[in-house]
């Protein structure tokens, strides 16, 4: 456990992942009071990514729960297994009352994501990444409410299972909806941005170490400049990064019209904003950010 | 925690309370807790310390920051690690304007005398009459009858399939864990077949209204509709514009109507203004089109079409817009006049866009409105339902 928000920034930086002062004291308190960490951001701002590198650094398992709309218990915490119970009641025959006697033990549970992340077998506490939670219907935050706070979940049949470990736990949204505060409550909060150019430069110089360090600069000051044109889609640090990493495959050692228009579908992901930039815009863009 | 510093910080939640941010007793602990897990206590770890357990939306930043440095003196470090851009400030009360101004002062006392309104109307207000009446026509006492007749008019959506399930005797799907437990009652054989089936649920409404000057002789009553359809649909989201997009859910959330209404006024900074459509349906697109426009959302769209700002603008926005939703269903005042064609440049542009285009010129029209709004078909962008006036 790093002792500082200096120490963890650093570590975090030599895993590739490279924090502001605001996210890593952000990270740094959820390390140290044990508290979920809740990141809202644009998409491909790296909220995932973060979940990741701390499973990295801590040397622990990455229990990711990704969800979506529709998402209930039997799929995110836990499902009994039917079929098993089902054969081992013809297996006992005609029993009477006594016939459901060990059946709804933790043998035939099935883990989902959120019961493995509390359950007794680590060693070390896992890391559990809940992924979109916007994605997820309102139902499904009042259930999380009880793990997050507690760190246990409840089974009607079997009683309350707790943690003996407390994951660290991740949770991400792009803001599609808000979520409600009595879950913001329970969690730390941070809303990641865009990084500054100083620190895109880095990430982008980290992920792909092949790109000369001029058209890195180059490359990052563009797509930055892109961010404050009126987009449908705003181009994330992933994509920064992939564009980063098919100029290199090219070996292009300068951007001009031509390469950028090329390979603009890399950064622009929707047909609207590729017609509005394409061309002479890119043109204006490309003068306006190398001064 | 020395005394004196825990006092301060008390008292520095309690002004972040008051400024409306919502902080509870527990956010103050963590906040303690927290600072008790930094060594150097300078003002940049308590501003990254605060800003880390208070802060629990990214739109309370910009007010947090502001009053970080209004109590702990100005720095250079305030803010630095995220560049916020500062939010619209909406607690400015803003001078009520021709339409609205007139509207509340009548609504202040119903009992004034009507001057210069011919005594015509005395037995002709009754409902019957009034249900084919342009609104722009209608007398104050008028107008008073058809917002009693529209209290009383129900606007429900059609349902849509949700993922979840729910037990149903003819439902497609077996319920495995019902028929489990059942089984075990019974020697492990499977008597019955538990079914169940999604879950019907309502579809979110958007109500997007124009109330520009081009429109001000329908905004009274404009209002009132806004009123009852966010009451008797509670996922209803509502925005008003004409030079400026202004969000007014939360105000017509009020049961009353006049408090609503009048809340609501206050919010307004525009009425009765100019129009820049395509402009302020961007402005939507970018702030809330991701957060109120899902699960299969309807968007009521409302106005005359009376464009002043840039037509390319407005396509491109009108298809952003259509992307998004369910059913763009656009209501013009202007349809019900005899002779009326979609000629505003505006209305032509926004046509090619809209999957119904219905008159809501007077109370037939409301009525016809509900049924429409309970009829919307399930797939995306298919043939009017029976019933719509064609373009």
């Amino acid at each position: 456990m790093p002792a500082n928000r200096e120490a963890l920034a650093a570590a975090l930086a030599e895993r590739g992942y490279i924090v502001d002062d605001a996210l890593a004291m952000s990270v740094f308190l959820s390390l140290r009071m044990q508290r979920p960490l809740f990141l809202e951001g644009a998409p491909g701002v790296g909220k995932t990514l973060l979940a990741h590198v701390l499973a990295e650094l801590f040397e622990t398992r990455l229990i990711r729960l990704q969800c979506y709309e529709g998402l209930d218990i039997s799929q995110a915490a836990y499902e009994w297994n039917y079929p098993r119970q089902l054969l081992e009641i013809q297996a006992r025959g005609t029993g009477g009352a006594a016939a459901t006697d060990g059946l709804f033990t933790e043998a035939y549970l099935l883990k989902r994501p959120l019961l493995q992340a509390i359950d007794a077998a680590h060693e070390r506490p896992p890391v559990l990444l809940i992924d979109e939670l916007d994605r997820a219907d309102e139902e499904f935050e009042s259930f999380l409410l009880e793990l997050l706070s507690e760190y246990q979940i409840t089974i009607p049949e079997l009683g309350t299972l707790k943690a003996h470990h407390r994951p660290i736990v991740v949770l991400t949204s792009n803001r599609t909806r808000d979520v409600h505060d009595a879950l913001r409550r329970r969690c730390l909060y941070h809303w990641i941005d865009y990084p500054t150019l100083e620190n895109e430069i880095a990430i982008v110089g980290r992920k792909v170490p092949a790109l000369a360090q001029h058209l890195c600069r180059r490359l990052v000051a563009f797509v930055q400049r892109l961010r404050q044109e009126d987009l449908a889609k705003l181009p994330g640090v992933a994509e920064t990064v992939d564009w980063a990493e098919a100029l290199t495959q090219l070996g292009e050692t300068d951007l001009d019209r031509g390469v950028v228009d090329a390979t603009l579908g890399l950064l622009l992901k929707s047909h609207e904003d590729l017609e509005r930039i394409r061309g002479a815009l890119v043109e204006r863009l490309l003068t306006e950010s190398a001064g | 925690m020395i005394s004196w510093i825990y006092r301060d910080l008390v008292e520095f939640v309690r002004l972040l309370r008051m400024a409306g941010l919502p902080i509870g007793v527990e956010q103050t602990e963590l906040f303690a807790q927290g600072l008790s897990c930094v060594e150097a206590l300078s003002r940049r770890e308590i501003y990254l310390v605060a800003r880390a357990t208070l802060v629990l939306s990214r739109d309370h930043l910009p007010v947090f920051d502001e009053r970080f440095a209004a109590f702990f003196g100005e720095g250079d470090s305030a803010g630095q690690g995220q560049r916020v851009p500062p939010a619209p400030r909406h607690d400015r009360v803003p001078p009520l304007r021709n339409a609205l101004t007139a509207f509340m002062a009548e609504r202040a006392r119903p009992q004034a005398a009507e001057v210069g309104v011919p005594e015509q109307t005395k037995a002709a207000s009754s409902l019957e009459q009034l249900q084919r009446k342009d609104f722009s026509e209608c007398t104050s006492e008028e107008l008073d009858a058809i917002e009693r007749a529209l209290r009383d008019v129900r606007f429900d959506l059609t349902l849509r399939r949700s993922l979840r399930f729910a037990p149903s005797p003819h439902g497609e799907n077996l319920d495995l864990r019902r028929m489990v437990r059942d089984a075990a009652r019974h020697g492990g054989r499977a008597l019955t077949l538990h079914r169940r089936r999604r879950k019907l649920t309502h579809r979110p409404l958007v109500v997007l209204a124009d109330i520009s000057g081009s429109m001000e002789l329908y905004s009274r009553i404009l209002l009132q509709f806004l009123h009852v359809i966010s009451r008797s649909h509670r996922q209803t989201q509502t925005f008003v514009f004409g030079t400026r997009l202004t969000c007014i859910t939360g105000q017509l959330q009020i049961r009353d109507v006049d408090t609503a209404l009048s809340h609501a006024a206050r919010a307004i900074v525009d009425f009765a203004g100019g129009t820049r459509i395509g402009e302020c349906i961007g402005a939507f697109n970018r702030r809330y089109a991701r957060r109120v426009l899902r699960k299969g959302a309807v968007l009521l769209f409302i106005s005359d079409g009376w464009e002043t700002g840039d037509a390319s603008t407005l396509d491109l926005e009108m298809r952003r817009l259509r992307a998004r939703s369910h059913r763009v269903v656009w209501l013009n005042p202007l349809m019900g006049r005899t002779g009326y064609e979609p000629r505003a440049r505006g209305v032509e542009i926004a046509l090619t866009h809209a999957d119904d285009f219905l008159p809501v010129h007077n109370l037939q029209s409301l009525h016809e409105l509900s049924w429409h709004l309970a009829h919307i078909p399930r797939r995306k962008g298919s043939r009017p339902a029976l019933g719509t006036v064609g373009r």
